[in-house]
């Protein structure tokens, strides 16, 4: 027993140094915020004291230079509704393929598992100009693409859940006289809840953070997303601006760590739950 | 369940999604599939050129065998690294260990935050460090490719590692504690029992770890943006390239892409069959 003690301390200390190693690349960007840009590339090591120092000059130019309200008012935006609406019509959707049989919704089915495996980069040009051709570069549009986009691991785990809904609950609803309508929303929908958990993390994770697509689709010159904006700021002409670099970096990393702390115990559990499923 | 009122319900619960499905994935694979056959700038102009896509991927563009080439080391060597460390990781937090969930909590975190970001802080960091040694990330391709590396597993250990933490946790007390009193030693009972039990977290893990590192884009783009002289772009990249870089090349671009999604096709329906048929059945 003592010897055990003995050996779970050690590791205790291991893992807190390797703790602080992993997170030391996020503490040395909050570091290099604070620092005169033209100093950051070149002592990125150093603590930003005197005329290193600058305040929050860097927060205040990166928040001007990418309007960095605006683009997180936009990604909450786009996150929060597509999130909500993949939820609601992907999950009656699989509700309705996996209790009415018949080949059309069998080829729904297999298509939504066929378009896990396609990459991004093969709709992305043909994605994006018929985006464009039918208007829906805004993010209102964007949610529509999402929801089409992100149908197939959606309507898959759903699936994965109804198949395991025992049909003589709908069954003993509908003989009391419940429409369809109303036996999924009283009936189904409260019993699918850790699927909607876990299929509105899975989501929320991809959406948040994605680029490439908002990138292609949205008409960017009137709206960005928080990874278009970082990207702009690298832009075409010459050096980044660093300074503001680093204040938009921390800035887009609070929220999420912050977020992170509150549902952490959700995350896990809908990481784990799609994990099994996917 | 009454089949005919349900039928007639069809357009309330499946159309709404039947159409963005539709506009979000099947119309422009189907047009991409096509598309990939012409010539053209935008959709309206194609016209059929056959296999020339194709031909000129491999007689007139070097980059894609690089980048292709390039893909597959990186993929090989982050998926055996990440898996491996997630799982020892893994063992190790499923140990009483005193502050475990706190470690947990900490290695998970990076996979939140996106690429774009995540590559930006990594530039800062190594680019840092490799300053002392007079270089840059982008100063040769092998910079860029072991940067990616570290990156990608600061990032994707923390998730393997929750799922395979999941695994661990199912395996019966009783099944180890029989090995145990049968004279297994620690080595054993690893090999015997743990990974054997474990075997569908592996299959799942390398899965994801094996599409994730194949179709990297965010991180690429942000850590070495293919620097230098597309040395170390990797195939996403590449195909953006092509399609976006060079007037002319689109169709080049999205025969390209046609290659990328049949090899990821390729990759998941053979680890798929190799790692299921080592799962043990409980």
């Amino acid at each position: 027993m003592n010897k055990n003690v003995k050996h779970g301390s050690v590791w205790t200390v291991f893992f807190t140094l390797l703790s602080i190693a992993y997170v030391f690349p996020i503490i040395l960007v909050v570091v290099n915020s604070f620092k005169k840009k033209a100093y950051i590339s070149r002592k990125p090591f150093a603590i930003p004291k005197d005329k290193m120092f600058v305040g929050v000059e860097n927060y205040i130019n990166g928040i001007k230079k990418t309007e960095y309200f605006k683009a997180f008012g936009w990604t909450l935006f786009i996150t929060v509704f597509s999130v909500f609406v993949i939820i609601l019509c992907t999950s009656m959707c699989a509700w309705y393929i996996n209790r009415v049989i018949t080949n059309t919704t069998k080829t729904i089915y297999y298509l939504c598992l066929f378009s896990m495996v396609v990459p991004f980069q093969m709709v992305m040009f043909t994605l994006s100009k018929i985006a464009n051709m039918l208007k829906l570069n805004t993010p209102w549009g964007l949610i529509i693409i999402y929801l089409g986009y992100g149908a197939g691991l959606a309507v898959f785990m759903f699936s994965g859940f109804v198949k395991s809904i025992p049909i003589e609950i709908e069954e003993a609803a509908m003989i009391d006289g419940c429409t369809p309508i109303q036996t999924f929303f009283q009936v189904v929908f409260p019993i699918m809840k850790p699927t909607c958990v876990t299929v509105a993390i899975l989501e929320t994770m991809w959406i948040w953070n994605d680029y490439l697509l908002p990138y292609l689709v949205l008409d960017i010159k009137k709206y960005k997303t928080i990874p278009i904006a970082i990207q702009y700021l690298r832009g075409g002409y010459g050096a980044i601006d660093m300074g503001a670099m680093m204040g938009v970096l921390v800035l887009s990393i609070i929220p999420i760590v912050v977020f992170y702390l509150c549902c952490q115990k959700y995350i896990i559990e809908g990481v784990v739950a799609g994990a099994v499923k996917g | 369940m009454n089949n005919k009122t349900m039928k007639k319900y069809f357009p309330v619960f499946v159309l709404p999604t039947l159409i963005a499905f539709t506009i979000g994935f099947i119309v422009p694979f189907a047009m991409g599939v096509y598309l990939s056959f012409c010539k053209f700038t935008t959709v309206t102009d194609a016209k059929f050129v056959g296999l020339k896509n194709y031909a000129k991927i491999f007689a007139e563009d070097g980059t894609f065998g690089h980048a292709l080439w390039y893909t597959a080391a990186f993929t090989v060597v982050s998926v055996i690294l990440i898996n491996v460390l997630a799982f020892a990781v893994a063992m190790l937090l499923t140990k009483n260990i005193r502050g475990k969930n706190a470690f947990r909590t900490v290695f998970f975190m990076p996979n939140l935050i996106g690429g774009i970001i995540l590559g930006y802080v990594w530039q800062l960091l190594l680019n840092g460090i490799l300053m002392n040694f007079n270089r840059t990330l982008t100063y040769s391709s092998k910079y860029g490719f072991w940067g990616l590396v570290i990156l990608m597993c600061w990032q994707q250990v923390g998730y393997m590692m929750i799922i395979y933490i999941a695994g661990i946790q199912n395996i019966p007390g009783d099944l180890i504690e029989a090995a145990q009193i049968d004279g297994a030693n620690k080595k054993q009972l690893l090999k015997d029992v743990i990974i054997p039990m474990v075997m569908p977290s592996i299959t799942i893990c390398t899965f994801l770890t094996l599409t994730n590192s194949f179709k990297l884009f965010d991180q690429n783009l942000a850590l070495t943006n293919g620097e230098p002289s597309n040395m170390s772009e990797m195939l996403a990249l590449n195909i953006f390239n092509t399609f976006y870089g060079r007037t002319g090349w689109e169709g080049v671009g999205q025969a390209k892409a046609v290659i990328f999604f049949l090899l990821v096709g390729a990759i998941a329906v053979v680890q798929n069959r190799l790692t299921r048929s080592k799962e043990v059945q409980q």
